[in-house]
């Protein structure tokens, strides 16, 4: 059976991958395939389109401001989301490579406990603690230290918020794995020749963690533009992102054409970012931040 | 050629294998390739068999749902042996969606709001044909609601079941009846209740609602702009604008908001459980039908069994006090309750002139662009 064959053999590898590739083809470029046709297709009435070509919604998407204020809105806050989660992610990451504790396992479990819960669930609990009748207000009321409930809800700084609670594990697993990859005995080495903790740090650890980080700061960043859930629970209308508008063209307007516009376009504009951003960084060193 | 059962085949692989004809391996992967078979064709058997035993019913959920489940479908059920598939939506442009993505079959029941979604069901080639003999009851229903829908398609796609209003709901114990009747409309965009005010998150009714604001027909709106410009005033007073029955019954019962438009059943349910919530139909107050819609591919004559049940007098009757709507029974031929007569909406005539219905063929003419403009305004354009 395996005659004539070697263990590197390229047929092997094209055999192996196949079932994953028949996958992405039918399940991924398919449906996005089906998408960008259906951008040029024209909308007639609500529910109702026709095969008939046309540029109308390309159109109408490049002339229109209202588009275009948004979709620079959503890149702003899945930039702001990342950085922060970058900020705020890489220290716990740092202590739980860095603990001498025996238990290190209990930490990382505590990273995966919140994957337990519905993703919808924990951000409907922050309804009741943002709400006016919420945790914070009730505690502010409580000690006198407010007069009226403070208007935290229904804002972009609880949809960040959102965003933070979601993304921020896999921020601190991506630094995590990528500090677990540091020879340690490079730390020891420039200890010895002289450098401090700060600077072992500085000049090891920092750049060489550097690759989870980015990994992380990309993989936040993509989750939080496209994500839809969280200001739709926690942000008013103001505050909706691009993954709401094309929403609501699809299941509000039943514009499936204009729908199928924005979905291109979003996927289009994460995509060249994700493309720049691996161009400059280094694909394999994104890889490796991801994979460990 | 006589066609094998899946069974019979499996059977006689399995004689060729005990008998020696049949190498081990090639038995396993014939037997595979059957299992195979089976397995595949399975689910699309099931349905078919199953079709004749269940109908799909698709609604707006909360206690307007429950009161369908135990007044009509339960005792369907029990009487019948066929069971009803329940699913919800908060938006019916939700359902719209689902249903243009699956087959036809998949959803076959919707509650459906009226006559101007009845027309984005026509649009979209989904609506089924009714054989009217099947639904004797009918002859007991409102022709002024069934008329609409006559007008659109001459054999009926759906059958009127409830209708009701969208007035104003206040907090009695920061509005008094007296000043919430003055004000009217103009409530929803008074400053005084600033970041107190509620809405529901709908094209129809924000405009309607604008439109009594500004002193115009909602039938026949002169001036967009004014429209808009109220819109965004109470849009930018407002707390937020409800999607759901659910979260109308929250906001108002935990005092987050002191008024807003609001579905007079679900208003209804507050006041029965002790809130202190007035109700109150402005002139020119929007008033809305529901109805069964019978979706095309549905196993018609279970789906018109069931809207015949629904439509019995004691049904309509027991569903209508349960969720709080006035039936779509015609009051002059059959005998309502007291608890029916005192619901707000409740039109004792049966003739439906004092209510304002939205005229479906002005509404539908514009609805692609007051929608898109709606959607803009909502996000804060």
């Amino acid at each position: 059976m395996t005659r004539g064959w070697t263990l590197y053999d390229p047929r092997l590898a094209w055999i192996l991958v196949a079932p994953v590739l028949l996958l992405l083809i039918f399940f991924l470029l398919l449906p996005i395939a089906v998408m960008a046709v259906y951008t040029f297709f024209t909308f007639v009435t609500a529910g109702v389109e026709t095969s008939a070509l046309t540029l109308a919604n390309w159109h109408e998407f490049l002339t229109d401001a209202y588009y275009h204020g948004f979709l620079i809105k959503t890149l702003r806050v899945g930039a702001v989301t990342a950085l922060i989660c970058g900020v705020l992610g890489y220290f716990p990451a740092y202590f739980i490579w860095a603990t001498t504790f025996k238990h290190k396992w209990l930490l990382l479990l505590l990273l995966i406990v919140p994957f337990w819960i519905s993703f919808t669930i924990r951000t409907f609990s922050w309804i009741h603690i943002l709400g006016e009748q919420g945790l914070i207000n009730v505690t502010l009321l409580k000690l006198g230290l407010i007069d009226q409930p403070m208007q935290m809800l229904y804002t972009e700084g609880a949809v960040i918020m959102g965003l933070l609670h979601f993304l921020l594990p896999y921020m601190i697993l991506n630094v995590y794995v990528s500090l677990e990859g540091i020879d340690r005995t490079l730390i020891a080495a420039a200890r010895s020749m002289g450098c401090t903790s700060a600077q072992a740090f500085r000049e090891v650890t920092l750049p060489l963690s550097l690759p989870g980080l980015a990994a992380g700061l990309l993989l936040c960043f993509v989750l939080a533009a496209g994500s839809y859930v969280t200001p739709q629970l926690l942000g008013s209308g103001r505050d909706a992102l691009f993954g709401n508008l094309i929403y609501d063209t699809i299941m509000g307007q039943l514009n499936w054409p204009m729908g199928a516009t924005l979905s291109i376009v979003l996927f289009v504009v994460l995509g060249c970012f994700a493309a720049l951003y691996t161009r400059y960084m280094g694909m394999s060193q994104i890889v490796k931040g991801l994979g460990g | 050629m006589m066609k094998l059962s899946t069974t019979k085949r499996l059977e006689r692989l399995h004689d060729r294998y005990t008998n020696g004809d049949l190498s081990r391996r090639t038995f396993l992967t014939l037997t595979a390739a059957a299992a195979a078979s089976a397995g595949l064709s399975t689910p699309w058997m099931g349905r078919a068999l199953a079709a004749a035993k269940e109908v799909r019913f698709d609604g707006w959920g909360g206690v307007v749902q429950e009161a369908i489940d135990k007044y009509a479908f339960q005792p369907y059920t029990a009487k019948t042996g066929v069971g009803v598939v329940q699913g919800t939506f908060g938006d019916e442009n939700e359902i719209i969606t689902k249903i243009k993505t699956s087959k036809p079959g998949d959803f076959q029941i919707v509650h459906s709001s009226g006559v101007n979604y009845y027309i984005k069901y026509v649009n979209a080639g989904v609506n089924s044909e009714i054989n009217e003999a099947n639904i004797p009851n009918l002859a007991n229903v409102l022709q002024p609601m069934i008329e609409p829908f006559r007008k659109l398609t001459p054999k009926l796609s759906a059958v009127p079941y409830d209708y009701g209003t969208t007035g104003l709901a206040y907090n009695t114990t920061v509005i008094s009846p007296e000043e919430a009747k003055e004000k009217g409309a103009a409530l929803l965009s008074d400053k005084k209740y600033a970041g107190k005010i509620g809405g529901y998150a709908d094209m129809t009714t924000r405009v309607w609602y604008a439109a009594l604001d500004t002193g115009q027909d909602p039938n026949n709106i002169k001036d967009m702009e004014a429209i808009w410009a109220k819109v965004r005033e109470t849009r930018d007073l407002a707390k937020k604008f409800w999607s759901s029955g659910a979260e109308l019954m929250d906001l108002l019962s935990k005092g987050e908001i002191v008024v807003t438009d609001g579905w007079s059943g679900r208003i209804a349910a507050l006041q029965q459980q002790g809130h202190p919530i007035g109700y109150l139909d402005p002139t020119g107050s929007y008033a809305w039908m529901e109805d069964m819609l019978i979706l095309k591919g549905s196993p018609m004559a279970e789906c018109e069994e069931l809207i015949n049940f629904m439509l019995e007098t004691d049904t309509s009757i027991a569903v209508a006090e349960g969720q709080n709507y006035p039936p779509s029974l015609d009051p002059t031929k059959v005998e309502l309750t007291d608890k029916i007569k005192a619901l707000p909406a409740f039109d004792p005539t049966g003739a439906m002139k004092s209510l304002t219905f939205a005229d479906p063929v002005y509404w539908a003419d514009n609805e692609d662009a007051w929608t898109k403009q709606w959607d803009r305004i909502s996000k804060g354009a």
